[in-house]
């Protein structure tokens, strides 16, 4: 878990840009959005690519991305609970 | 009768230089286009991090507004609704466009990214200087095969002579491939300046844009 | 110096049809132009529906008068035929001494054709037809426009996404009012393409039903593609061939949301302002306004977003409106422009187009879109909105003569 946990916040980093941030300063328990990182609309859409082109996985509705987006605790849960080996 | 428009500053960004009112402030020759975008950002100490999430076109037109806008305090002195900014390029978003087509070239894989998307329209340079400046003014991108002076000298006074702004951001902000040029005026009326730099006219505009 | 601007023609193709008879037609039918993709050949093909233009690119070059040889990218050919109706119908003709101008607007521009090229040029680099991409940049279709038409003393191209043609109907009045020129094509054209129905459907904002602009129910907007343009002309233009005008552009205003790239503000900051310029400009009070074409995407933050600035600015007394992109699908580049020529249309036929698609009525806004046609209806000041992508928001008003 935490491999997987330092890997999503290394590609968090990449993905969105956030160059100005190292991954020891990203809290893996705190939200994403609004508060935290403050991330948005267009970032939430990245992660959920991200989860796609990476990992096979698909976020299927608004109120699933929620849940699984909430925080970076929640997307390694995410994935370690569909990985598909 | 119609105020006299005068330049109150301008800035330039080409060959990975940075010239602020005739000033040489930064150069950076080694480095390659996002580099020295990157390298322009640092040494301005400009702390905005989503910028990092801009395209090139953005971050060019957005630094370029930047270090012309420090210490002019615009914002105290002209209301939000009344500062204008018109830009104009050549190449449109084409940098972007050809990024977001690579992402969806192949249909086995296929991933199209939004924030690659988000800069295929060349206007969006003028959203991220007006959410940035908290601007709320008139805005208009225009697409021509070259930067133009007289297009420039002609379109502003209308801004002002029918009461639409009281200041603007103007100029040309192009990037394709490894060539990218940016110059960017602030135009105000003479009454509201100490005299500006010279006077908006084509003959002005055409020094600014040749000038080194 | 502040001279009137005279709406004189009017040109359209849209999903509904391919001139301004029959999309007349189609509005007064509520005949919707959304369907399946067939033109183009998308992994998306059968879930996402589209509002096409109902001719292959053959078919457009006939109608557009364009000799089969010549290469027209499909942004130009829809461009072009509806700035020769628009200008047929104004009756303008040209003599010496008349300044002419042509304001056209695109996002996609050549898009199409570069597509064709890309798909042969990937697989192996000496294959594609290099003329396929010549005609890529934007300002190609409004300079093969402008030359087929004989238009050069301000020829110009205006790209600010959602709002573009209406800049250029808003840019084509100042020129008029300002005495620059005398007469004005304004207005946009776009096609489909792969490059936005993929990019718009990596954003999540596509309707696989079909948009239903300010419905509780709405999930995304539907892409359509079409051209749309006026012809305004001054006073003087006018009188002096003592030809009718249509209708006159009173006001008109532009303001940068400066929110989010894409996002409209909660509150509708930037709409609230672009649609209180046009009534400063116009010199009209909000209840002067008898019916409102609104932007309406179907998109769940812009119609609340748009729906709360009306709300803002005309309080209680909300006139009759609607989105009619529900007929047309949201045309990007041309939907200022398509959606001025039925603003024009509501004030000569005298008719509220309905919001088709519309049922649940949204809980966070106390008023409702018109449902249903409806005729014989007192239509003298018309608002329609156009909010682009980047905070570019314009709003026009028309008035009757």
């Amino acid at each position: 878990m935490e491999q997987l946990v330092q890997k999503l916040k290394e590609e968090i980093i990449t993905v969105l840009n956030l160059s100005e941030m190292k991954p020891e300063n990203i809290d893996e328990k705190a939200p994403l959005f609004i508060d935290g990182l403050g991330l948005d609309s267009i970032d939430a859409l990245e992660l959920t690519v991200l989860l796609e082109k990476k990992y096979g996985l698909k976020i299927n509705t608004p109120e699933e991305g929620k849940k699984v987006l909430y925080s970076v605790n929640s997307l390694a849960q995410f994935i370690r609970e569909n990985n598909k080996g | 009768m119609n105020d006299q428009l005068v330049i109150s500053g301008f800035c330039t960004l080409r060959q990975h230089r940075v010239v602020h009112n005739g000033k040489l402030l930064f150069e950076d020759p080694g480095s390659n286009t996002v580099e020295f975008l990157t390298a322009a950002y640092n040494h301005f100490r400009i702390s905005y991090p989503k910028f990092h999430k801009m395209d090139q076109l953005a971050k060019l037109g957005f630094l370029t507004t930047e270090i012309l806008l420090k210490d002019t305090d615009i914002n105290s002195r002209y209301k939000a609704d009344r500062i204008g900014i018109i830009l104009a390029n050549s190449s449109s978003s084409l940098e972007s466009d050809r990024n977001h087509q690579k992402t969806i070239a192949s249909r086995d894989n296929y991933f199209p990214s939004p924030s690659v998307f988000v800069y295929t329209l060349p206007n969006v340079v003028i959203g991220e200087i007006c959410i940035k400046n908290k601007i709320n003014g008139e805005g208009n991108f225009f697409v021509m095969e070259r930067f133009d002076p007289l297009f420039f000298a002609n379109y502003l006074p209308q801004l002002f002579n029918n009461d639409i702004v009281d200041c603007s951001i103007t100029g040309w902000t192009e990037v394709n491939g490894n060539d990218y040029e940016s110059v960017i005026f602030l135009i105000e009326k003479k009454k509201h300046t100490d005299g500006g730099i010279a006077n908006f006219t084509v003959s002005e505009i055409e020094s600014v844009y040749i000038r080194k | 110096m502040s001279g009137k601007v005279y709406i004189t023609g009017t040109g359209i193709i849209s999903s509904t049809g391919q001139n301004c008879k029959e999309v007349l037609d189609s509005l007064l039918s509520s005949r919707s132009g959304i369907g399946n993709l067939t033109l183009i050949d998308s992994v998306h093909k059968d879930e996402i529906p589209v509002a096409e233009v109902k001719a292959s690119n053959e078919l457009l070059k006939q109608l557009a008068g364009v000799p089969h040889r010549e290469t027209w990218s499909r942004t130009s050919l829809l461009g072009l035929i509806a700035v020769r109706e628009a200008l047929a119908s104004s009756g303008f003709t040209d003599s010496p001494g008349i300044r002419k101008g042509i304001i056209s607007a695109t996002t996609v521009g050549g898009m199409d054709r570069t597509e064709r090229f890309y798909k042969h040029f990937r697989k192996n680099n000496c294959h594609g037809r290099l003329r396929d991409v010549i005609t890529h940049d934007m300002g190609d279709s409004t300079e093969k426009i402008a030359g087929a038409c004989g238009i050069k003393d301000i020829v110009t191209t205006i790209s600010t996404a959602c709002s573009s043609s209406a800049n250029s109907i808003l840019l084509g009045s100042r020129l008029i009012s300002s005495g620059i020129l005398d007469m004005v094509v304004a207005g946009g054209a776009d096609s489909l393409t792969l490059f936005t129905l993929n990019g718009f459907n990596s954003l999540m904002i596509l309707d696989k039903r079909g948009c239903k602009p300010f419905d509780d129910d709405r999930n995304g907007l539907t892409l359509g593609e079409g051209a749309g343009y006026l012809v305004l002309e001054s006073e003087q233009s006018v009188e002096r061939s003592g030809r009718k005008a249509l209708a006159v552009v009173s006001g008109y205003g532009n303001a940068c949301d400066a929110f989010h790239q894409t996002a409209s503000s909660p509150d509708g900051d930037g709409a609230f302002l672009s649609m209180k310029k046009a009534l400063t400009r116009a010199q009209l009070d909000p209840s002067e306004i008898n019916y409102i074409n609104a932007h309406g995407t179907g998109t769940r933050n812009n119609d609340l977003s748009e729906g709360r600035a009306i709300e803002r600015l005309f309080a209680s007394s909300v006139p009759p409106f609607s989105s009619t992109k529900a007929y047309t699908g949201h045309t990007l580049g041309a939907a200022g422009g398509i959606e001025a020529v039925f603003s024009v249309m509501a004030i000569t036929e005298k008719c509220i187009w309905p919001s088709l698609h519309f049922s649940r009525p949204m809980n966070e806004l106390k008023f409702v879109p018109e449902g249903n046609l409806i005729r014989n209806a007192n239509v003298r000041n018309v608002l329609s909105n156009s909010f682009g992508f980047g905070g570019n928001n314009t709003s026009l008003i028309f008035t009757g003569i």
